[in-house]
């Protein structure tokens, strides 16, 4: 069981998974967000090749309406 | 009439850049931008809902950025560092995309902007690559100093964000365009038209408005009057307009010819 805490809140999962995995997981296939881990940008090209840790903190954020 | 209106070395037909906030839904925000025939639009970073539901159209589905030009701002940010990492995110969210609104804001209540966080995160964002318009305050020196930075915009506000003013400060404007060498758009405090055609009258490059039109009771309709404004403010700049004069008049039918009085 691993500990991850994505945008703000704590979310547990069974075993240590890739950002590509916690997409699918979130069910965010296809949108268009950006991921920081541990306040490091995770490029899409790497999303695949980065695994996750316990304690690792997580933002993933989109475009919205704003001025 | 060659009046070519260039950002970051892009020419755009429109001198209107609009935000896409406080809409009643996506389909109302496409069709303001739309009529506002602005091709540059203003977008937010924030956290995504995670939980939603995954089939929800998003902005990015209403307003392709294969259409427009996405202008990613930092509102919300009280600090040079929180703007510069959002704006990295927003980098990484458009695929390498450059051109972004920086704002540091220094107070809730006022919005106004924190220039000496703007200043340091200008510099940061330029010396990253980074194609920075920057809302500012209508100061002429910070205006230089953000220019000297490497910014490719300054971004005065007219009056404060949201507010609806209109323009407070024509003179220091009009000392800020004189002395710019890179476009100067107003940015913040439009409340009408004739705020636009008044911001483009004074020589401004172009306008950033979203709560004019946002907020109005008709935003379509609103959006369509800011287009126009814009391009008759521009016109009117071109043209240059007549002298004022004080203390007299003078008119304009001939003086002379005039039938005999009785």
């Amino acid at each position: 069981m691993i500990q991850i805490s994505i945008n703000g809140a704590a979310r547990e999962f069974a075993e240590s998974l890739s950002v590509s995995q916690l997409i699918v997981e979130l069910e965010l296939t296809g949108k268009r967000i950006a991921i920081e881990r541990n306040g490091e940008i995770v490029p899409k090209s790497e999303h695949a090749s980065t695994q996750l840790l316990d304690g690792d903190v997580l933002e993933m954020v989109v475009a919205v309406g704003g001025g | 009439m060659n009046d070519v209106f260039q950002i970051a070395g892009k020419t755009y037909q429109s001198r209107l850049i609009v935000g896409t906030g406080k809409y009643k839904d996506f389909a109302q925000t496409r069709a303001a931008v739309d009529e506002s025939g602005a091709e540059i639009v203003t977008v937010a970073i924030r956290r995504v809902n995670i939980g939603q539901d995954a089939s929800q159209p998003s902005l990015l589905d209403a307003l392709p950025p294969s259409q427009y030009t996405y202008l990613p701002n930092t509102a919300g940010c009280y600090n040079a560092e929180d703007a510069v990492r959002t704006l990295r995110l927003a980098r990484e969210l458009l695929d390498g995309h450059k051109l972004v609104k920086l704002e540091v804001l220094g107070d809730p209540n006022t919005l106004y902007p924190n220039v000496r966080e703007t200043l340091k995160a200008a510099e940061t964002l330029v010396k990253d690559g980074f194609d920075v318009m920057v809302y500012t305050s209508d100061d002429p020196i910070i205006a230089k100093e953000l220019e000297q930075i490497g910014c490719c915009a300054i971004m005065p506000l007219a009056s404060l964000i949201g507010s609806g003013m209109g323009i407070l400060n024509p003179w220091n404007l009009r000392l800020i365009i004189d002395s710019a060498n890179v476009p100067v758009l107003i940015d913040a405090g439009v409340g009408t038209a004739s705020d636009a055609a008044v911001a483009m009258e004074l020589g401004c490059d172009g306008i950033l408005m979203n709560t004019a039109i946002a907020g109005a009771q008709d935003p379509i309709r609103m959006a369509r009057a800011m287009k126009l404004a814009v391009q008759a403010g521009r016109d009117a700049f071109l043209a240059g307009r007549v002298p004022r004069k004080l203390y007299s008049a003078d008119p304009s039918s001939p003086t002379s010819g005039l039938i005999a009085a009785k």
